[in-house]
């Protein structure tokens, strides 16, 4: 164990119609142990003595898996480590001395709503669009009945690892979510049970994507920011389903 | 007194359901929409019911204070699911789901309920595989199960380590449908902070807008809350940071009883502290029993790396005093055997407060690449946190609160003392008696959201047709908005000098120290006279930066911490007045020479269910008896 000295510069905002600013707190004495989110809480306890406002961050399950947490660390969503969220970074990734610039996600389609915590809405527009199989409760058949192969149950648990915390919009240069989307639609368009839907649901999914969010270069920027390590492979798997979507779709249309 | 009903239908117990299913008043499909339903929580159990509800054609609210129902602290759930599917015929049955749970919980349940649970368990996997959840698979496509404790047959169903993740995604995702088509109103980011009853009914609730500050009411026919545990009544604990008691707790003072509030698990395989900075502890999930064993070395003064202890310097302390079950015994059982080693001086790691949970065996035998597979993203967790990997050596464990049996108390149809009032999930004090089986969370939230309420929500609704909600103007509306803002610019206004973190902390020490593992009198004198005491101070010398009127998350700290205060004491209270050991509740002038539980089912085969006086140093006590047609009322043994 070890104590480190180290110097934040923070993003304080009021609320979304506040321009923010960059606040430089010194925080001495950090135990190397600590965790980041521990580290800011120890700064808040410091702030609540000075009789300053305690800086406002989404948190909440600590160990990676809620998608609250929602820090960018000196310009990287969830800072520096590969696969690893910001409630699992621990501060014995930082030396003494060193200077660490925190904000928010940074993206239109997520306003902030005070300091560092925004408002992620969009993500639910999306899944309420058709990321979803429907089978109402009641009346499913035996679960055994349909046998699924263990590589397909596995690839689409791949996919549906994501937490949904917007790395990929926050670390992407137009602030695209396909990676999010991709995750969603491949989760249920691989697998037996969502055949039915497959591709209504990828085209309502993605068009409701794009009012929201940028456009997809292919940086795969996503694929480095993503705590869950969700390959953009998905991206591609959900591209070629809304191509045929489009084809199939208009010519269901065209029936009708 | 209260009157507790628990509303047990008649009938042999396997028909118990059928019959009540039958007999139960229904509202036609074309009436539902007259009907108002307000669901509180968004985890497995409010997000099962308020989808399932929208599917029937009720209008539905829901409410959470988290930013979207996806974040709920199911989420977090490890290691799987129980259901008596009997998928790999190893003698499973409803029946023996039934027993097992039962006696897990220290035959503190009731039978009728328990019975329940079993029968609805199966429909709970098919339910979930036909929303796509990606349970895992064996080659030939079947699915596959795990062990776990407490259980002699494999009746387990995971989703790798994210169990949790992927039931909850599973629900949110049909309700996210329902929000969608419009048939659930969905407030975020908005929690309860009081509860309205009118004439003796639920009426509503009020709440308060996270963002915003605002406080608003919201009225229906009927009212669920599925707003989860209080474990964070202990500060650490292994739950998410924002779980809290205040909803159950809201209503309690507006006449719910609570149930049973003593009845908390200590989960034994959680990383142990290291420093007093430390947020909250992690649970390393009890899957890991399978494969993992538990040892300490028999000389408390060995500093060998463990690789170096020889097999005869070791003792494997769960397999020599449960050799029946072993590594597997049920959590309560094992955490006080933990707590046995590391009081003994046999604890490791640095602060000697851990025991070693080893997979050099299960390595050995089944090949690193299984044990990956089965348990690699908790090992990855480990490893993230203590810096030291499991594969190389093994994991040091210590018990941490973890879940409450304990909860509003409610009847058969889940409804609580207020009529109209349902609490479901693991807010509810329902099935699990006095210890939780791993696995059985998850599915008694789903149970009582997919299929207990939508059958029972009718009976309560169809004689209300053609009847309003009450209008939110109605006088104990308006009183309860103006009670909840005074309330919230009071802790603005206190101006002291530690914030609600401090106090959470030291509350925590004390319920810890005094109610935690193990119990006694003195104890838990000591802390029902020292927990007011550090609630006044509360009062006096809080402070709380920023205002009331804009997202302030010291304020939302401070309002949970005050509910927590008269939760603790009710817990110690609750502690106190139970002169047995049974399951979770251990008190240490009642055990048997070898230090086990002893139950006294004479005095003490009952559910204690506390009403609020106004007081509450002062609660009422009242009983429900338990009565056992089924099974006999046995000594809970392991070994
Ligand atoms: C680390 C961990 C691992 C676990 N692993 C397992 C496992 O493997 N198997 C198992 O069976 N069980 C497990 N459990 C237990 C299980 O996860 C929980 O008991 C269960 O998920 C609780 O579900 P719930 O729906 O009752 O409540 P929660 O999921 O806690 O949901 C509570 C909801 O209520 C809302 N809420 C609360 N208060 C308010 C308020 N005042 N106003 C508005 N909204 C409010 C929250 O926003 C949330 O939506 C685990 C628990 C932990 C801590
Ligand atoms: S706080 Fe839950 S993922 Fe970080």
């Amino acid at each position: 164990m070890k104590t480190i000295d180290v110097t934040l510069q923070v993003w304080r905002q009021d609320g979304p119609a506040d321009p923010g600013h960059f606040d430089t707190i010194q925080v001495p004495g950090v135990n190397t142990d600590m965790s980041f989110l521990e580290m800011l809480d120890l700064v808040n306890e410091r702030l609540i003595s000075d009789g300053s406002e305690a800086i406002v961050f989404d948190h909440d399950c600590r160990e990676g898996i809620c998608g609250t947490c929602s820090l960018m660390i000196n310009g990287q969503a969830h800072g520096p480590l590969r696969g690893t969220a910001t409630c699992q970074l621990h501060m014995r990734t930082y030396n003494d001395g060193d200077t660490i610039v925190i904000e928010p996600w940074r993206a239109t389609a997520f306003p902030v709503i005070k300091d560092l915590m925004v408002d992620r809405s969009p993500f639910d527009r999306i899944v309420e669009s058709g990321g979803f199989i429907t089978a109402e409760t009641g009346g499913a058949p035996d679960a055994n009945l349909i046998p699924i192969p263990k590589p397909v149950a596995d690839a689409a648990m791949d996919a549906a690892a994501c937490i949904s915390c917007g790395a990929c919009v926050a670390a992407c240069p137009n602030s695209a979510a396909n990676l999010f989307t991709a995750a969603k639609v491949s989760h249920l368009n691989l697998l037996p049970q969502g055949q039915a839907e497959r591709y209504r649901r990828v085209e309502a999914m993605v068009d409701t994507m794009e009012q929201f969010f940028g456009s997809c270069t292919n940086h795969g920027e996503c694929q480095e920011a993503c705590p869950k390590e969700i390959s953009i492979d998905f991206i591609a798997i959900m591209n070629k389903d809304y191509l045929k979507a489009k084809f199939k779709n208009s010519r269901l249309l065209s029936r009708t | 007194m209260l009157h507790l009903d628990a509303k047990i239908p008649d009938g042999p117990l396997d028909q118990k359901w059928t019959s009540y299913k039958f007999e139960r008043k229904l509202v036609n499909p074309a009436n539902r929409r007259k009907y108002d339903i307000i669901v509180v929580g968004t985890g497995l159990a409010g997000g099962a019911a308020a989808a399932t509800l929208a599917e029937q054609g009720y209008r539905v609210k829901a409410f959470t204070f988290h930013d979207s129902p996806r974040r709920a602290h199911s989420i977090a759930a490890q290691g799987g699911i129980n259901a008596a599917k009997n998928y790999k015929a190893d003698g499973d049955s409803v029946w023996r789901l039934f027993y097992d749970t039962i006696k897990g919980g220290d035959f503190r349940s009731r039978e009728a309920n328990v019975y329940r649970l079993a029968e609805v368990s199966v429909n709970i996997i098919d339910q979930m595989v036909a929303q796509g959840v990606p349970f895992a698979r064996e080659y030939g496509g079947l699915l596959d199960n795990r062990s776990f404790g407490g259980a002699q047959v494999s009746r387990t169903f995971y989703a790798r380590g994210q169990t949790g993740q992927q039931l909850l995604l599973g629900v949110y995702q049909q309700m996210a449908r329902q929000v969608g088509l419009g048939n659930i109103e969905l407030h975020n980011r908005t929690e309860l902070v009081d509860v309205v009853v009118v004439d003796g009914k639920a009426a509503g609730i009020v709440v308060r807008d996270l963002v915003t500050g605002e406080v608003a009411s919201h009225s229906a026919h009927a009212v669920i809350m599925a707003t989860g545990g209080y474990s964070n009544v202990f500060y650490l604990s292994t739950n998410a940071m924002t779980c809290n008691i205040t909803a159950d707790w809201r209503a309690h003072r507006k006449g719910a009883a609570f149930a049973n509030a003593c009845f908390t698990q200590i989960h034994p395989t959680c990383i142990p502290q290291s420093d007093d900075f430390q947020s909250k502890l992690t649970l390393m999930s009890e899957s890991l029993r399978n494969d993992g064993r538990l040892w300490v070395p028999v000389n408390p003064d060995d500093t060998r790396s463990p690789d170096q202890v020889p097999e005869s310097e070791r003792d494997y302390f769960l397999e020599r005093r449960y050799p029946s079950f072993g590594n597997l015994a049920p959590r309560d059982i094992a955490s006080r055997a933990v707590k046995v080693e590391v009081d003994a001086g046999k604890g490791v790691g640095p602060l000697k407060n851990g025991v070693y949970l080893d997979f050099s065996e299960a390595m050995e035998r089944l090949g690193v690449d299984t044990i990956r597979e089965r348990y690699g993203n908790l090992f990855e967790m480990y490893e993230r946190i203590t810096g030291e990997s499991p594969y190389k050596v093994p994991m040091r464990i210590y018990p941490a609160p973890h879940y409450t049996m304990g909860g509003l108390w409610v009847d058969y149809e889940l409804m609580t003392t207020i009529p109209g009032l349902y609490s479901a999930g693991e807010a509810n004090f329902s099935d699990h008696g006095a210890n939780r089986l791993g696995a059985s969370a998850l599915m008694q939230g789903l149970a009582d959201g997919y299929f207990v309420l939508p059958n029972t929500v009718s009976n309560y609704l169809a004689p209300q047709l053609g009847t309003r909600p009450v209008p939110t103007d109605h006088p104990e509306f308006q009183a309860a908005e103006a009670a909840a803002k005074a309330r919230y610019d009071g802790y603005v206004a206190i101006g002291g000098t530690k914030s609600p973190d401090r106090f959470h902390l030291e509350l925590g020490r004390l319920m810890w120290d005094y109610c935690g593992m193990e119990r006694s009198r003195a104890g838990l004198e000591k802390a029902l006279a020292e927990i007011p005491a550090l609630h006044e101070e509360f009062r006096k010398d809080l402070r709380v930066t920023g205002d009331a009127h804009s997202l302030n998350q010291t304020l939302e700290k401070a309002a949970r911490v005050d509910d927590f205060f008269e939760l603790a004491q009710l817990t110690c209270l609750d502690a106190l007045t139970r002169e047995e050991s049974c399951g979770g509740h251990f008190r240490v002038e009642h055990q048997t020479p070898d230090g086990e539980a002893l139950r006294d089912d004479e005095h003490f085969a009952h559910v204690a269910a506390w009403g609020w006086t106004g007081d509450p140093g002062q609660p009422e006590r009242n009983v429900e008896p338990l009565e056992f047609e089924n099974v006999h009322l046995a000594v809970r043994s392991y070994k």
